[in-house]
């Protein structure tokens, strides 16, 4: 099975976005923002009402998660992608402020799609459940907004070659739409 | 088992009546402590028997790439001692108390807390508790960290059962009243419709717990022992015990896959607990367990 690398540095180019397809698998390398519940409904909040966000959302990638506390000698705890579907309500202004891809996991549909289409974001579905694997694919991560959160701060990641599947590509494609078809068995 | 003075716990004799066994609560809150450390360090044999054994069954490629990559991450919690999840979960306590215990030196609840917060904490778990679940009060802590359920029974033995139950299946779970005429056949429909609408979201593999029968609480804490029962205990009433396998087969029918990713492999297991329930009743739950259902049971 092959597997698509997209390494970038900082931000993400136009051209890496138009080539995925829904179903590819691909491994991620550069630097994310997390966001989870309490961080993204504050971000919304800040952005709507016309502050700057605390940190550059330009040609971001944001990943959904709540990291568990760093052991000692660890760079990050347990790592997994929370459920996408969650936040998708705080989409349109936080795409609107650059935003071009989510890294989380779960479906996505109808009104929980729609602000990526209109924005032209790519959500990746890293696999749930995968937190003491996935914090290995990690190499930094610092609280850059939000302290108070806790485990929903705002963490700016370094990750390395994280697995991830494309579910929402820029052709209107929703991998988790037509996946089971295939491997249905109706009576 | 010793007491918080490192005594061991002792029983005594009333005046005719049975034996009465004394156990420091302290006893209660380290044990507790423990075991929400190791369920969420290593999820339980059966279930890892089961996922190695999927990846030999899965036909999708995607589906066992990625079955091979939850392998390999609870072989890596397990060697390294870390969460195998991020989300540690609610802490969900039961405990088979034997009626012949009398508990010292405290409150068993505050214990049972006690316990929980100490684990999440030695355990460097995921504190994942908001103290007001309409979030109204912002700064709102939890003295309450978990969800207790003590059921009492004969003799002297406690059981306790520690489950850390992740909230990306528990969200998608679903109870739902239904009349006698409706029957078998409702809740083959209930059962196949949950898992279907949960979808990716459940974090499949799942574990599906149905409870059928009771009140409407009754059904939904049913449905909670059945998706923490091990998926290789079969029910001992052969005619559920075959539906257990036709809710496998039918669940496993929807294509949803490791992930909702497609595949053949969408369930590790059905398990089903019924009770009594009302003449014009059929309550029916469906508590879903992602592919690391974390349990752990010891007896005192």
């Amino acid at each position: 099975m092959s597997v698509i690398q997209l390494n970038y540095a900082d931000g993400i180019a136009e051209a890496d976005l138009d080539r995925l397809r829904a179903g590819d698998s691909v491994e991620l390398t550069g630097h994310v923002i997390s966001l989870r519940d309490a961080s993204a409904a504050r971000l919304a909040r800040a952005l709507q009402a016309g502050e700057p966000p605390p940190v550059s959302l330009e040609n971001r990638i944001l990943y959904a998660v709540g990291p568990s506390p760093a052991k000692p000698g660890q760079i990050i705890g347990s790592a997994g992608p929370t459920t996408t579907a969650r936040m998708a309500r705080f989409f349109p202004a936080i795409f609107a402020a650059g935003v071009r891809g989510i890294i989380g996991k779960g479906e996505l549909h109808g009104d929980e799609m729609a602000p990526f289409v209109a924005h032209r974001a790519v959500y990746f579905a890293a696999i749930g459940g995968l937190g003491a694997l996935l914090a290995k694919q990690i190499s930094s991560a610092t609280v850059v907004a939000y302290d108070d959160l806790g485990p929903e701060a705002l963490f700016a990641l370094e990750i390395h070659t994280f697995p991830a599947v494309v579910i929402i590509d820029r052709h209107g494609g929703n991998f988790h739409e037509t996946a089971r078809a295939p491997w249905r068995r109706t009576e | 088992m010793n007491d918080r003075r490192g005594r061991p716990s002792r029983r005594r004799q009333g005046s005719g009546g049975p034996a009465v066994r004394d156990i420091d609560v302290s006893v209660l809150r380290n044990t507790v402590a423990r075991l929400i450390v190791e369920a969420n360090y290593n999820i339980p044999a059966d279930i890892l028997d089961a996922l190695r054994d999927a990846v030999t069954r899965e036909e999708s490629p995607l589906g066992r790439r990625t079955l091979e990559q939850l392998v390999r991450n609870y072989e890596i919690a397990a060697a390294e001692r870390v969460p195998v999840c991020q989300d540690s979960g609610l802490a969900v306590v039961m405990l088979e108390a034997g009626q012949d215990v009398h508990w010292t030196g405290g409150s068993v609840q505050d214990a049972i807390y006690e316990g929980i917060r100490e684990g999440i904490t030695s355990g460097y778990l995921r504190w994942s508790v908001t103290g007001d679940p309409t979030r109204v009060l912002k700064t709102a802590g939890s003295d309450m960290p978990g969800v207790i359920h003590i059921e009492l029974v004969p003799g002297a033995d406690v059981k306790i059962t520690v489950a850390s139950k992740g909230f990306g299946a528990e969200n998608m779970s679903a109870l739902r009243m239904f009349v006698p005429a409706d029957g078998v056949p409702a809740i083959t429909d209930f059962v196949v419709e949950t898992v279907d609408r949960a979808g990716a979201n459940a974090c499949p593999p799942i574990i599906v717990g149905v409870g059928v029968g009771g009140t409407f609480e009754t059904a939904a804490l049913l449905a909670k022992k059945a998706v923490l029962r091990p998926i290789d205990v079969r029910h001992s009433r052969p005619d559920l015990c075959r539906l257990e396998g036709e809710l496998l087969a039918r669940v496993n029918d929807l294509g949803i896959g490791p992930q909702g990713l497609g595949g053949r492999v969408t369930a590790l297991g059905v398990n089903i607990e019924v009770y009594p329930t009302h003449i014009a009743g059929l309550p029916v739950a469906v508590n879903l367990g992602c592919h690391s259902t974390r349990r752990i049971s010891t007896t005192l």
